[in-house]
């Protein structure tokens, strides 16, 4: 009998393995895949490295900051922040059509340029950012309230509404066209108030970081050991019974699955719990280049981009929108040295059923012919790095379901969020990204807030 | 344990919540809270140290004598002074 099982090996649950195996709690993570990771997993393909999910760790906080999420991270797993090797963000930008916007992971030059590009809004900017409230104090009971209503209660230029939605939802809005107001808030902190980082490695060294840390602890942990079914009595969960038929038992069961997924595991999807699935899906297309982005000109960190005045935050109707996306230059971040090859991400929306529906061979041909729209649009917002790409990885929604089970690969879950993590059952809980927290340092807050709340208090 | 082996503890506790933080100008009778900016989970985890390291219980309506290293010493000094320093 264990004290807890927890249902994935990503970060969340990782975290939240750590916090209970520290105190001593008999704890066992399952994994499915032949991996650990989750969203923010790594592989080696053709001689390189790759990272999943990683663009930028959110949530930098410089060393000695005792307050933030990253802060707490830190102390709840017992990590000194030189541990997690993060390098500071050289400059990221937001470019729509009609303006552009620079920022750093310093707050005043997103002020200034504010002031500079919308003078009018400046002070209207002020009285917002002063609106913003702590993690600590979000409004969990206006929590799903619309967060466009609320930012047009400070701001009257339609323009800079869209250039400040854009890059919080694309890093964390499961819900289409617009965005909770308690993610919002999360999110502007974590992106402009805080900042983006990057271990010179990327996302491996933190997983075996986290790992390590688990297994000394005396933490258990099994791969390829997919959770089938969470059997559970009386309006309690009593365990799981994993794929190979192997019945383990617990007395709390956390899951970072997400909140379809894990009702489907314990027998009670149903019209209802499917339509809560996210549906925002996405592309993204890794072209690794014979040379850093920086020997060609390309000096930012991030790019932010619209086509279109108007945002369009919503599942497309082909299979990718191109109208909108995200570029990430890992190599550009405060590095003595970059290890990695030089390389540029491109993420995009994109329509899961329709990449579903695609038989294996046309499959294979709509990537590569996304693939090929995907670098013309980068390449004419970055300048040409086409002449540079030497090879090219590019994941879809469906690599997402099959690597991770998120349904409809929906990276950010579940439009509603369960930011106290309870389920129909006394004992199971939410970890992850379904629970409210998403990004990196979200999935690791959320991890120990389950560990803390449901099993080391109640106990 | 005598205080002095509490406040050690106490101390080797507060290094591990917060490995970055000088603790050598802690002032005894000053909030925790205050000179650390501890919030609601790093006080769990004093609480949880103690019972992982000493067994000690502190039951949650006594978490206000763990204020500062001062009140945190007085309030454990009956609890842990028949306990063997680790
Ligand atoms: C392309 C992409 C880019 C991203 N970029 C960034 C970024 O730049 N910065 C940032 O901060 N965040 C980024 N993120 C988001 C971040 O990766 C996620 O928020 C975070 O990893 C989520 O962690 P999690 O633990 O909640 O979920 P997951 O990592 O998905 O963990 C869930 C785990 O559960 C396993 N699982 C599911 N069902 C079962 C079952 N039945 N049995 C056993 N195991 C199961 C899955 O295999 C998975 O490993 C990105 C994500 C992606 C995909």
């Amino acid at each position: 009998m264990y004290d807890a099982i927890i249902i994935g090996a990503g970060l969340s649950g990782l975290a939240a393995g750590i916090r209970l195996a520290h105190y001593e709690k008999r704890v066992c993570v399952l994994e499915r895949h032949t991996t650990i990771g989750g969203l923010n997993s790594f592989y080696r393909l053709r001689g390189r490295n790759y990272d999943v999910g990683l663009h930028a760790v959110t949530n930098y906080t410089p060393k000695g900051t005792k307050r933030g999420p990253l802060a707490r991270v830190l102390r709840q797993l017992r990590f000194s922040w030189d541990e997690f090797g993060l390098k500071q963000q050289n400059g990221s930008s937001i470019i729509f059509p009609s303006a552009r916007l620079e920022f750093t992971n310093d707050l005043e030059v997103l002020r200034a340029e504010i002031a500079r590009v919308f003078p009018s809004e400046r002070d209207n900017f002020e009285r917002m950012l002063a609106a913003i409230p702590d993690y600590e104090a979000l409004p969990l009971d206006r929590a799903d309230d619309s967060a466009r209503a609320w930012v047009r209660e400070f701001l009257r230029e339609p323009l800079l509404v869209e250039m400040l939605f854009c890059p919080l939802m694309y890093y964390g809005s499961a819900r289409e066209d617009d965005m909770d107001l308690a993610q919002f808030f999360i999110m502007f902190r974590s992106l402009f108030c805080e900042g983006f980082a990057r271990p010179a490695e990327g996302v491996r060294p933190l997983m075996k970081l986290l790992t390590r840390r688990y297994k000394e602890l005396g933490g258990e942990l099994r791969l390829r050991a997919g959770v089938q079914r969470i059997v559970h009595d009386g309006g309690n969960a009593v365990g799981v019974e994993l794929d190979d038929g192997t019945i383990l038992e617990a007395k709390h069961v956390i899951s970072s699955a997400g909140y379809v997924e894990t009702m489907r595991l314990c027998g009670e999807a149903n019209a209802t719990t499917e339509q809560e699935a996210g549906r925002l899906g996405f592309v993204e297309a890794c072209s690794v280049l014979d040379r850093r982005p920086t020997d060609i000109g390309i000096d930012r960190t991030i790019v932010f981009f619209s086509t279109e005045d108007q945002f369009h935050w919503r599942r497309p109707d082909e299979l990718v929108d191109l109208r909108s996306g995200v570029l990430c230059m890992p190599t550009n971040f405060d590095f003595e040295s970059p290890v990695d090859d030089g390389m540029v991400r491109t993420t995009a929306l994109a329509d899961f059923d329709a990449w579903r529906a695609l038989p294996e061979p046309e499959y294979r041909a709509a990537k590569e012919a996304w693939y090929a729209k995907l670098a013309a649009t980068s390449a004419q917002i970055l300048g040409d790095f086409r002449p540079h790409v030497v090879d090219v990885d590019m994941f879809t929604p469906t690599t997402i379901v099959r690597y991770t089970g998120h349904a409809g690969g929906a990276i950010y879950g579940a439009p509603k969020k369960r930011y106290d993590g309870a389920t129909f059952l006394q004992n199971l809980y939410l970890c992850g990204t379904d629970q409210g927290y998403v990004g990196i340092v979200g999935a690791l807050v959320s991890g120990i807030a389950a560990a803390n709340h449901r099993v080391l208090q109640a106990s | 344990m005598t205080k002095d082996d509490i406040k050690e503890t106490i101390l080797d506790i507060l290094s591990d919540i917060a490995p970055d933080d000088d603790l050598s100008t802690l002032k005894d009778e000053i909030a925790f809270r205050e000179q650390l900016q501890l919030d609601s989970m790093d006080f769990l985890d004093i609480v949880m140290e103690l019972r992982k390291r000493y067994r000690v219980q502190i039951p949650e309506e006594d978490y206000p004598h763990l204020r500062s290293m001062q009140s945190t010493v007085d309030y454990l000094e009956p609890r842990m002074r028949d306990l063997q320093k680790v």
